[in-house]
């Protein structure tokens, strides 16, 4: 079978198109249709549906999408694993838990003094942060990091966040409970610009660094020792990658709640459009990551219009089969393709 | 090149290799032979700095191996592991290419290098299919290509840990002839573990024999290979049978000793 892939250069033009197109029109859809005015004039209707709500929710989902991508494709060469993901080794179980735990425990606290952009990502960062060096820990033999113990402990660890969640529901009052459960459900709403800065702030370091990965990453994929051999210093890669993905991945959580397989089937696409060299892999991953990001979106908002169906049932929804296509795929192939 | 002064490992109950000294020289290939867990992959892990020693010195080119960084000592010493583990659909091009990383090659030489490697390990025909789909031996042949892509621009250290076991005979003589002419051509010190006793003999400059996790004896190939040493070793009567060439050929028929 011949390994006959796009060209890096045509995929990047065709998904930077395509990501402005679909962006355009996720300005325009919506209860309102927007003209030219509203661009021209924030202060006006028009201008404050643009300005508030509509930007901030594009940027939001570009951004999400973008992290969540790249930090599965990041994900998926530290584990070398193609199928790996954070979200199944625990670190969105991990973030949710330290999320909810603080919206149940200092929820009122925190919106009084309007510190909730900052403390929540915060918490989802340490969250995700302590799940996945647990995983990690727990996962570690003598010969290195074994993948199939890496997966299930991060369901065990995921239960175990999940059971956490419960019974901080259990305790919570009707509207935190009420709060807590759409935000699980995953959801890029946005009121204003402050996640979106935090957002920027975070995403941008995040991706450029995991972007500069791109060619150790390829050669931590011929295995720990064989990296090491070649000169790269597989321990310091190992927790720069993850010290990342938490951050990029808690950040998402904090903002977006759970919004799962992005990861897992955005760079797998990719790979199938141009190869699983990671020096492109990464940043594609982060430009389709945006577009379907974008796409999910404006979906969730358009088929129960004039409600909205949090974007991460969508996901899911796309995700999940998507996902158990390609498996069923591998399998049948000899587990031989990308 | 790379000199062993007393170096020892006695940690971990599986990986014991009894205090040696060892010197690999520019220009020689030098042979491992040993039974199954005598400590051979021990002593590549050991000399290519994987695994540190519990006791001796290791010296490349004259300094002490622990004070080059990573990347430095991946200039100066390329090493093919015997586990390659590689679950993603690269092109074979793209594989044998990430040997360059720790060099500095300007692109034109790393085509070279690669259009010279492919000729003499037969893998031209294959440079641009994926190695996921690749047959075993194929892509031994590609994991050895890219070892050898990582030579350095000057003589360097090459150790390789049973980089023929999924090869057939006809591979098995090229990549040994590609191997040696290497060596003799830009000075590389290579040193690789074998099973063949043949091949050994007839490849090699200088062989090692490993036993029960001791280097037992090491010298010039023909001083070495005896039989009765052979014998010993292995565990089975190993006898020589003379050739036209004056290399001989071992075999062992029997069954072994009780």
């Amino acid at each position: 079978m011949p390994a006959t892939h796009l060209s890096p250069v045509t995929v990047r033009l065709i998904l930077i198109a395509a990501l402005v197109l679909v962006s355009a029109i996720s300005l325009n859809y919506g209860a309102l249709d927007l003209g030219a005015q509203a661009w021209l004039n924030p202060q006006g209707d028009q201008g404050r549906v643009l300005y508030q709500l509509r930007l901030p929710r594009l940027l939001l989902s570009l951004l999400a999408g973008a992290l969540l991508a790249t930090t599965g494709a990041a994900a998926q060469a530290l584990f070398r694993n193609p199928l790996a993901d954070p979200s199944l080794i625990g670190v969105s179980a991990g973030a949710s838990l330290s999320v909810v735990g603080l919206m149940v425990l200092a929820g009122g606290w925190l919106l009084e003094h309007r510190l909730d952009p900052v403390i929540l990502p915060l918490a989802a960062f340490l969250g995700g942060l302590a799940s996945t060096l647990l995983v990690v820990r727990l996962s570690r033999t003598l010969s290195g990091i074994s993948v199939t113990t890496l997966l299930l402990t991060g369901m065990a660890i995921n239960a175990i966040a999940i059971s956490g969640i419960g019974a901080l529901k259990y305790l919570s009052d009707a509207d935190t409970l009420r709060e807590a459960s759409f935000w699980l459900l995953g959801n890029l709403s946005a009121d204003g610009w402050m996640p979106v800065l935090v957002l920027i702030v975070v995403a941008f370091p995040v991706l450029m660094l995991l972007a500069r990965e791109g060619h150790e990453l390829n050669l931590l994929l011929l295995g720990v020792s064989q990296a090491q051999l070649l000169g790269v210093d597989v321990q310091s890669l190992q927790r720069r990658l993850v010290l990342l993905c938490a951050l990029g991945v808690g950040a998402v959580v904090a903002f977006g709640g759970l919004i799962s397989f992005v990861g897992l089937i955005v760079p797998h696409l990719i790979r199938l459009l141009c190869g699983p060299d990671n020096r492109y892999l990464l940043t594609h991953s982060a430009l389709l990551g945006a577009l379907f990001m974008v796409l999910a979106d404006l979906l969730s908002r358009m088929l129960v219009s004039p409600a909205e169906l949090p974007v991460g049932i969508l996901t899911a929804l796309i995700g999940g089969p998507v996902f158990l296509s390609i498996l069923v795929y591998r399998l049948r192939s000899g587990g031989v393709d990308a | 090149m790379l000199e062993a002064i007393g170096v020892a490992h006695d940690r971990g109950a599986s990986r014991r290799l009894e205090a040696f000294d060892l010197r690999l020289k520019g220009g020689e290939l030098s042979g491992v032979l040993g039974p199954n867990g005598a400590g051979k992959s021990t002593l590549v892990a050991l000399l290519s700095g994987l695994l540190e020693p519990s006791a001796g010195e290791l010296r490349l080119k004259g300094l002490l191996l622990s004070r080059y960084t990573l990347r430095e000592r991946a200039r100066h010493m390329t090493v093919m592991l015997q586990r390659q583990p590689l679950d993603f659909a690269f092109s074979v091009r793209d594989v044998i290419a990430m040997g360059s990383y720790p060099l500095d090659l300007p692109l034109p030489d790393l085509d070279r290098r690669i259009e010279e490697l492919a000729q003499g390990l037969d893998l031209e025909h294959l440079l641009s299919r994926n190695y996921l789909s690749l047959s075993g031996g194929e892509a031994q042949r590609a994991q050895l290509a890219r070892v050898l892509v990582q030579r350095g621009c000057s003589p360097s250290v090459i150790l390789l840990d049973e980089p023929l076991s999924a090869l057939d005979l006809r591979h098995q003589h090229q990549a040994l002839a590609l191997i040696r002419t290497l060596a003799q051509r830009e000075g590389h010190a290579v040193l690789m573990v074998l099973h063949d006793l043949n091949l050994a003999s007839r490849y090699a400059d200088a062989v090692l024999l490993l036993g029960k996790g001791a280097l037992v004896e090491q010298g010039r190939t023909a001083e070495v290979m005896q039989p009765n040493k052979l014998s010993a070793l292995f565990e089975v009567p190993i006898e020589r049978y003379q050739t036209g060439d004056g290399l001989g050929v071992f075999t062992s028929n029997a069954a072994p000793r009780a």
